[in-house]
């Protein structure tokens, strides 16, 4: 398969810390790729690295096949970035928004016009093109700023946590609009803390942590790797887990209990005869293998 | 490891794109940048120059009103350009993050400086023309000469661009710019020759005045307004550009420390 993003054991060392260690991935074309982690993992740090916006203390980057320390400037020309905050202009209203960040890029006037309308009927913001950006929702803010990392029609777009904040309406709109650009054939690569958004959006995926990549692979070949495909959570008191403890792999976060097993039945069996306990039983998913990998205690980063 | 790129910047036709887009700002502003523009310099010019010139009558062999002006002109594209520099350009460059969104697309902090810097020196322009014009109708402009003091304001401009970025680059908040104001602007409003010669300073006063930019952009603007000959023209303009080329460097690798981390 064709790739669009290689990286070769990058590192990124800061006087205190290092926020990224011997990080290698390869970017396939025309997929979404995720960057998946706590805060402070380190996905940030590998998205600023990728546009030339943080130098990377060792190890190798291409993009396009063009190498990030010489050819940052054509590298960025056919990237569409939509950051972690928005940082729209608020000086100028939607439209004009458009036209400025156009103008950055040297798209051609007699252009600009044609592709600002197509950006803002894809983001559903015809009927406000000449409001300010202050007075937009939260979630057209993130709209637009999608139609603005496409500006310039890139191959690849990248997105720092593009859902965080919003409500779930605005999500599951973002949702469709990112999946909308991949099916055209755009490059997505995007970092997130959401499993959901992991799993709904990404054909493939990194778990990172404290820098390192923990592991990489399809959700569904991640879940498969590190837990049981079955899991049964229990809420409450247990007084006693020992006989559980024979059925399946159990763990605990406060008062509630996650039992993970090949075979549910016979749990489910004993769990039937306890009737104080509230329990659930669904499919393992990428939030069972992201604790698993990164671990469950609280992050203050 | 905290390695600082020393790199010399590259300028390029796409600094005009960020000079474009404060334009178009500004011209949303209009009304309150007018107020200000004309405003501030008729207040000096009637105030100080009516009112002290009556006592003073005439210094350095002209009407002190002339003498004032001239001075006005210089110390203003010094003030516009220093506000702009750092409390404009502070605001895009941390709060508002409008220079991480230019970032990600082919401009560099060289561009992005080269445009700002071009605004400031417009600016000024802006305000010097202003004050030409209020200068003129209160009767203290002598000759069409006097239109060359319009370049010598763009190169002002440009010349205090540079350190007020420099402070941005630097700043942790707006309150920080005081130091600034009080410790380089407004010493040199007072003491470069604005409102008296430098003549009359002590000696020792007067070679350390003689470093400072705005002294030359008097010296360079005075006899322009004045109908006069300009004396050792290739010197000041010397001074002004030496000060543009190193605030423009040292502005783009403090941003760069700042900025690509």
């Amino acid at each position: 398969m064709q790739s669009i993003v290689q990286a070769w054991h990058l590192e990124k060392h800061f006087a205190e810390f290092t926020a990224v260690k011997d990080v290698s991935f390869t970017i396939p074309r025309g997929k979404c790729f995720g960057f998946l982690g706590p805060n402070g993992a380190g996905k940030t740090t590998i998205l600023r690295i990728l546009l030339g916006l943080s130098p990377a203390t060792g190890g190798q980057l291409k993009v396009f096949d063009l190498d990030i320390r010489q050819d940052a400037r054509e590298i960025r020309r056919r990237i569409g970035v939509v950051p972690q905050q928005d940082n729209l202009d608020p000086d100028f209203t939607v439209r004009e928004n458009l036209q400025i960040y156009a103008s950055y890029f040297a798209i051609p006037r007699r252009e600009i016009e044609s592709r600002i309308n197509k950006l803002l009927e894809f983001a559903a913001l015809s009927e406000r093109a000449d409001a300010r950006t202050d007075h937009l929702s939260g979630g057209m803010k993130r709209r637009l700023t999608i139609a603005r990392s496409l500006i310039n029609d890139p191959e690849l777009v990248i997105l720092d946590e593009p859902t965080t904040g919003l409500d779930p309406q605005a999500r599951h709109v973002i949702w469709a609009k990112l999946n909308e650009l991949r099916d055209r054939g755009t490059t997505l690569v995007l970092t997130t803390h959401y499993m959901e958004e992991a799993e709904r959006l990404c054909d493939e995926l990194v778990v990172m942590d404290h820098g390192l990549i923990l592991d990489q692979g399809s959700p569904a070949q991640l879940i498969k790797r590190h837990v049981e495909p079955e899991v049964i959570e229990i809420r409450g008191e247990l007084l006693d887990t020992s006989d559980i403890e024979q059925l399946c792999r159990i763990e605990h976060i406060g008062r509630s209990h996650y039992c993970y097993t090949h075979n549910p039945r016979p749990l489910l069996d004993h769990l039937q005869n306890q009737h104080d306990l509230v329990f659930l039983h669904r499919p393992a998913d990428l939030e069972d293998v992201f604790l698993k990998l990164t671990g469950r205690e609280l992050r203050d980063t | 490891m905290s390695g600082i790129n020393w790199q010399l910047p590259v300028i390029r036709r796409s600094a005009l794109t960020i000079w474009h887009r404060n334009i178009l700002v500004w011209r949303k502003l209009i009304g309150p940048a007018i107020v200000m523009n004309f405003g501030e310099p008729a207040l000096y010019l009637l105030g100080l120059g009516f009112g002290l010139g009556f006592f003073i009558g005439e210094m350095a062999n002209m009407p002190y009103l002339t003498f004032l002006a001239s001075g006005i002109i210089a110390s203003t594209a010094m003030t516009t350009a220093s506000f702009e520099g750092m409390y404009s350009v502070y605001t895009r460059m941390v709060p508002q993050n409008t220079y991480e969104a230019i970032l990600t697309t082919p401009l560099d902090i060289d561009d992005i400086l080269a445009g700002e810097m071009l605004w400031c020196g417009t600016k000024s322009v802006f305000s010097g023309i202003a004050i030409l014009l209020v200068a003129a109708l209160l009767g203290a402009v002598h000759s069409w000469q006097a239109l060359w003091a319009i370049p010598v304001v763009f190169l002002t401009g440009l010349c205090f661009a540079g350190p007020a970025i420099i402070m941005s680059a630097l700043s942790p908040g707006y309150d920080f710019f005081n130091y600034y104001f009080v410790l380089a602007v407004t010493p040199m409003f007072i003491m470069c020759g604005v409102f008296y010669p430098i003549s009359t300073l002590p000696e020792i006063m007067q070679s350390i005045v003689y470093i400072l930019p705005l002294t030359h952009a008097v010296e360079l603007t005075r006899p322009l307004i004045a109908g006069t000959p300009v004396e050792k023209p290739l010197l000041h303009v010397g001074v002004l550009t030496i000060y543009t080329l190193i605030g423009y460097y040292l502005a783009v690798v403090l941003t760069r420390k700042r900025l690509i981390v």
